[in-house]
């Protein structure tokens, strides 16, 4: 939202010896309106911490130091329990177990980046082929899959995922496989109505004329036109998704402990909320910067892409 | 109803997923005799598809059986919740009607302005705020440092305060992305224009013209607010120990209380496709440019 269209207008070049003067500032000032600079600095960040991970943590992010539990982050005099001091080891504290936050915190990406790929291209893959089929062959085809797509907007996701993980124990693969079920429907949705356009179209007509395949035309000739489509919904989608990981992590279904999730680390440092603030606060940080900039570059790529999405 | 029927195949796949709800029923010390007389008292001995219509017309009837728990009918259990739920989900939409929709106006119509920029920052940040740090850390801001408002528990009107910003943050910023959008598509549109060229005012063409057409998006937005309403109470109510349907519901999952939690997601379900269904209606009602068509 905030860059397109107006961008558009102070894009058309300035006489020369008025670009002489623009000042270093204002030119840096443009940059930053024109491009997503900090929300992908932050997702560069991201990137870098969920592939480093073993890397850049300095300690365990499972196993504790008892005499360095309860650490305030490092600007902080002492913690308000156990009077301890901060330590440089652990510029965001610890926790009652003496993990480091920091090093949790950037393994908790690379569980996060892990499971949001994952989901991410299955459901887009899944839900794209679903919807050029029922768009392309409509028929029963169409009305199972566009049922299939109303039970999964219809029924509450938390709640059947929830039911499903007691019943089934927590496990990486579930909590995967569910992630998958909620983000798929988007995706073949939108392909479907894209299809059921250029299925109208008079360059698949010729192609039918032409005599080629159903396969042929839906690989060579749909295909090709919906791909925008769903790269738009995925960057759309993906801050979604790790906004419900860490909520199903937070209620304790997600990803299963001791391994650290940002979601699971904040339900963790509630109940330590009013001594040790920052086992709550940093976590949720993170989620939050990251959703931020993922719904950020989201906006940016659609507008690029695809303006028509802009409603959605 | 195709989709409520597959819902409830869902439902009862799942609980009988869990296990012999007898399991849950009886104790350790029942003799096999009692065992058997159950299971046949309530169709255990039968196929699974003769289980599952059984069930299935108990659910027609809004009967889900007796909640493990409580030892009471499930649909009364879930019932005495609504309430509770309901207040919280009004202050939310109150908190965001009044956030969302005078700001996504405002910054409409002085766009680009410091306010428009405020306001599109709110909205961003609105919708990458995880509910349930929100409101941890309303707690900590609020409740635990300044102390203006109880950290949880239901009591007096104080008490709402919190878990209604929490809830509804995220609608707020939602309704004042949809009302912004609105509000610039209907100022650039030719009846717009052409009061102004009749020489009307700025505040008679925002007032008479603009608003009135903008007006239609909170009440559509009030049907995709109630299907997220219950994904935000679970996390909401979980974090304030506010003692409704969110927080009864995750009680009933990890206690497997099976009938609550088929009860719950067919009312919910049902009230889903309801809603859908009302603001369908609705919006004919109010728009109507749509009725024609």
């Amino acid at each position: 939202m905030a860059t397109g269209t107006e961008t558009t207008l102070d894009a058309a070049a300035p006489p020369a010896e008025v670009r002489e003067k623009i000042n270093p500032l204002l030119a840096i000032w443009r940059i930053i309106r024109r491009y997503p600079v900090l929300p992908g600095f932050i997702v560069a960040l991201l990137v870098i911490a969920a592939v480093f991970a073993p890397w850049l943590a300095q300690h365990d992010p499972l196993i504790g130091k008892l005499r360095d539990q309860d650490r305030p982050p490092i600007w902080q005099e002492s913690s308000p329990i156990s009077g301890k001091e901060p330590k440089w080891e652990y510029p965001l504290g610890t926790d009652p177990l003496g993990r480091d936050m920091l090093s949790r915190i950037i393994w908790g990406a690379r569980y996060s980046m892990l499971i949001a790929s994952i989901v991410l291209i299955t459901g887009a893959v899944g839900g794209t082929i679903l919807g050029l089929i029922a768009g392309y062959f409509g028929g029963v085809y169409d009305e199972v899959l566009m049922r299939m797509v109303d039970l999964t907007l219809g029924v509450p996701f938390i709640l059947v995922a929830l039911a499903t993980v007691v019943v089934f124990g927590s496990s990486m693969g579930l909590i995967i496989a569910l992630l998958i079920l909620f983000s798929w429907s988007g995706f073949a949705r939108q392909v479907r109505a894209e299809t059921l356009r250029l299925k109208a179209s008079d360059y698949v007509a010729l192609a039918i004329v032409a005599g080629a395949s159903a396969n042929r035309i839906i690989s060579r000739h749909v295909l090709p036109g919906v791909v925008n489509t769903v790269l738009v919904i995925a960057s759309l989608n993906i801050g979604q998704l790790i906004l419900t990981e860490a909520t199903l992590s937070f209620l304790g279904v997600g990803i299963p402990k001791p391994r650290p999730a940002w979601g699971s680390m904040v339900a963790e440092g509630r109940d330590y909320i009013d001594t040790s603030y920052w086992m709550a606060l940093f976590p949720g940080l993170a989620i939050f910067a990251v959703v931020f900039a993922m719904n950020f570059l989201g906006d940016w790529i659609r507008d690029r892409l695809d303006p028509r999405l802009r409603q959605l | 109803m195709v989709v409520l029927l597959l819902a409830s195949v869902l439902v009862f796949a799942l609980s009988r997923m869990s296990g012999d709800p007898r399991h849950l029923f009886l104790s350790e010390y029942t003799t096999k005799e009692q065992w058997e007389a159950w299971g046949r008292e309530f169709g255990l001995d039968r196929p699974y598809y003769e289980q599952y219509f059984r069930w299935l017309s108990g659910a027609i009837r809004l009967d889900f059986d007796i909640s493990v728990k409580e030892q009471v009918p499930a649909t009364r259990v879930v019932l005495r919740k609504v309430p509770n739920t309901l207040q919280l989900a009004v202050g939310a939409y109150v908190f965001a009607m009044v956030l969302g929709i005078p700001l996504g106006i405002f910054s409409a119509i002085w766009r680009g302005t410091m306010l428009d920029l405020v306001a599109r920052g709110f909205a961003l940040l609105g919708q990458a705020m995880p509910g349930f740090w929100l409101g941890i850390m309303l707690i900590l801001i609020f409740a635990v440092k300044l102390g203006w408002f109880p950290p949880g528990e239901k009591g007096d009107l104080r008490s709402i305060v919190l878990p209604s910003i929490t809830l509804g943050w995220y609608a707020a910023a939602a309704l004042l992305r949809l009302t912004r959008s609105a509000m610039l598509e209907i100022l650039d549109s030719e009846f717009v224009k052409l009061a102004r060229a009749k020489g009307a005012s700025q505040a008679t063409v925002i007032l008479k013209h603009a608003f009135r057409n903008a007006i239609i998006v909170p009440l559509t937005f009030a049907g995709v607010f109630l299907t997220a309403l219950l994904t935000g109470a679970v996390v909401t109510e979980t974090v304030f120990g506010w003692p409704g349907l969110g927080r009864l519901a995750v009680q009933s999952v990890f206690g497997t209380d099976f009938p609550v939690i088929s009860a719950i997601v067919m009312f919910a379900t049902a009230g889903y496709l309801a809603m859908n269904l009302l603001v369908d209606i609705l919006y004919g009602v109010l728009d109507p440019r749509i009725r024609q068509s």
